[in-house]
């Protein structure tokens, strides 16, 4: 296909720490389209992170790709040099972090980082730079950008340092925009605003996102597509629709029994997954999920199920989807 | 049965102001109001939610009820007695009614003490059992919150973050308090751990008959474990009421937008409700100007809420609203 920006093929990443190796992603495969808001749900440790590191290709020691292909625009990132890793990251694929305040340098003013930015990547003149920064601030809703330019970052709030963040990310119009919890360190009001910049922005400037959060809310009025990961693996993939209404795999569902929502009533009792997520220094030889899961099976602690399809791109990591898994009352009537 | 008519705790006018440290001359000293003016009441064995966003003064509210930090101004009523001016001597048989929970379980226990020492140093210092008694009550302590009696002897670092939070909630219960002031005690966790200990705080209250005072930002959790929400906005109390009536019936412009940018995980109902996006920022709260605190953003804002500073009033029945707009019915 043409459209495809980005293929990740069978990613392994893994720490080599003096204890031992963990496996934070182990075997993730996905396609992103043109267009596509993708986002990768998990817990903490389920390596939603360590694969947007993966493609950015900036997993440092003790950390190491194993094995597995990226592919982005037909080439294999995996492949590339240190230097040429350089000319696409911020100009092709952006990412942007949890905490702006760690990527923005606070001894040089806003300014001097996009122009930098941009003068790397694009051949313009300082003067074009300035006003293609100050374009890209007025596009993420800085008031008076001409003057609040020459700010450094400590002069701005935490959700105009996300705004910077974001306008410096998409200054050289990135084909990909990977976005590490973008609004998980700011609050509801300011979220609902750096939502809406971004919803808006991919419109305009047609860039593509991978969306990683751990709240299912964002994801819902965000993302066109999803990866539920759990455990260093894909447990579920699909459009939106299918994982929140025909939610197929059983972490899935109980990541979304758990949530309380806020058309029910106060104290209706929750529902949360028993135990807790697995140690990826010595990951367990099936289903990650096994030792949590109510459906659980004997071959499920014995073998990995591999991703069964369940038609238009919604694919489930569960061994009761095999043909000789006995059936489950009740178990097709979506999730919430 | 627990009498659930009697306010356990009563806070009135309760005011905690910081100093600030830019100015050398006293004249020209800056005040950083964390909690201005907080009135509200806490009936025995219910659970009264705080939310608000991040700087609006609800961690200090819950600092400053057990006093760990003075207050500026007000009074605050334990069990109808005033223990805003009392000498730590005489408040120390209130502090073991009195426990909290805090948010962070990584930095809230000490890497040095065993999970038996941390939970019995409590118990110790209010002088409650010895010996072999004690040993029991931490092993009940350590069933009651899910934990294994084998984990008495290790140290934190051995422990999840959820087991963590089990641990500060066993600590918070060694020596049966009646009020618990919870600091935003699950948003470090997971969100399937999430649940687990929220459930859990609800059973410990029916058997236990505890009160307790939620503080979060995250709204749909308050909501949910809340019998009465306080909706807070730099400082000042917005909108006091039951938790359903919160939802149902919010009147503050600021819980609407509140509760409207809430990002609810269920894309259908997304695409059909409508958001109110506050635009700006929260305002500072250095030396704040008299008018309403969210006058800035506010979306119906008039030329009296730049005048007047509102109060809390009854609007209906237990319903209070901090709001020029919003009138008696």
């Amino acid at each position: 296909m043409n459209d495809t920006i980005l293929e990740v093929r069978d990613l392994k990443t893994s720490f080599f720490t003096h204890l031992g190796e963990v496996q934070a992603v182990r075997g993730l495969s996905f396609v992103l389209n043109k267009g596509d808001i993708l986002g990768i749900v998990g817990e903490s440790g389920s390596g939603k992170s360590v694969t947007a590191l993966s493609v950015m290709k900036l997993i440092e020691t003790p950390g190491k790709i194993k094995a597995g292909e990226i592919l982005f625009k037909n080439e294999n990132l995996t492949n590339y040099s240190h230097s040429q890793m350089s000319d696409i990251r911020g100009k092709e694929i952006a990412m942007i972090f949890q905490d702006p305040m760690t990527s923005l340098n606070p001894v040089i003013s806003i300014k001097e980082q996009m122009i930098e930015v941009i003068r790397r990547h694009q051949k313009v003149t300082r003067k074009q730079a300035l006003e293609r920064a100050i374009q890209m601030l007025k596009l993420v809703g800085i008031p008076e950008p001409e003057k609040r330019i020459h700010a450094y970052p400590h002069q701005f709030s935490g959700g105009m340092r996300q705004r910077a963040m974001i306008a410096t990310a998409l200054s050289c119009n990135p084909r990909l925009l990977i976005a590490d919890e973008p609004t998980t360190a700011l609050d509801v009001t300011i979220q609902a605003q750096i939502i809406d910049i971004m919803k808006d922005i991919t419109q305009k400037l047609d860039t593509s996102i991978i969306l990683i959060t751990h709240d299912l809310g964002v994801i819902a009025e965000l993302c066109t597509k999803i990866i539920v990961m759990y455990g260093g693996m894909a447990m579920e993939k699909g459009n939106i629709d299918d994982i929140f209404y025909a939610t197929a795999h059983p972490y899935t569902r109980g990541l979304l029994k758990s949530l309380p929502r806020m058309d029910r009533k106060a104290h209706d009792r929750l529902n949360p997954i028993k135990g807790s997520p697995p140690d990826l220094m010595k990951p367990p030889a099936g289903c990650p999920f096994a030792p949590r899961c109510e459906h659980v099976m004997q071959i499920c602690k014995e073998e990995a199920p591999a991703l069964y399809d369940l038609g238009n791109g919604h694919e489930s990591a569960c061994w009761l989807r095999d043909e000789r898994a006995p059936a489950v009352e009740n178990y097709n009537k979506g999730g919430r | 049965m627990v009498d659930s008519s009697k306010d356990l705790l009563q806070v009135k006018n309760l005011k905690r102001y910081f100093k600030m440290n830019d100015s050398f001359s006293k004249k020209n000293r800056k005040y950083l109001t964390a909690v201005d003016d907080v009135t509200f009441s806490i009936k025995r064995g219910e659970t009264f939610g705080l939310v608000g966003e991040s700087g609006c003064g609800k961690s200090t509210i819950g600092r400053t009820i057990i006093r760990l930090y003075e207050p500026t101004g007000g009074q605050v009523l334990f069990d109808n007695t005033d223990i805003t001016t009392m000498s730590q001597h005489d408040l120390f048989p209130f502090r073991k009614r009195m426990q909290m929970i805090f948010q962070d379980p990584y930095a809230s226990l000490n890497t040095r003490m065993t999970v038996s020492e941390i939970i019995g140093e409590g118990m110790e210092t209010h002088n409650l059992g010895s010996g072999a008694k004690r040993v029991e009550r931490i092993q009940y302590l350590l069933n009651t919150v899910g934990m294994k009696k084998e984990h008495a002897n290790r140290y934190p670092h051995e422990f999840s973050g959820g087991q963590r939070q089990r641990i500060g909630i066993a600590r918070a219960l060694a020596v049966e308090p009646e009020l618990v002031i919870c600091d935003e005690p699950i948003s470090a966790l997971d969100v399937s751990i999430q649940a687990q200990v929220v459930n859990m705080l609800e059973d410990l209250q029916d058997k236990l008959g505890l009160t307790y005072l939620f503080i979060a930002h995250d709204l749909s959790m308050v909501k949910h474990i809340s019998d009465r929400i306080g909706v807070m906005y730099l400082g000042k109390l917005m909108e006091v009421c039951a938790s359903n009536e919160l939802y149902e019936n919010p009147l503050h412009p600021y819980t609407q937008a509140l509760l409207s940018s809430i990002p609810i995980p269920d894309p259908r109902l997304n695409k059909n409700s409508k958001r109110i996006v506050l635009q700006g920022d929260v305002k500072s709260p250095i030396n704040p100007p008299p008018g309403c605190r969210f006058n800035s953003r506010c979306r119906l804002c008039v030329d009296q809420c730049w005048l007047e500073t509102p109060e809390l009033i009854e609007v209906r029945p237990d319903h209070y609203v901090a709001c020029h707009l919003v009138k008696k019915a």
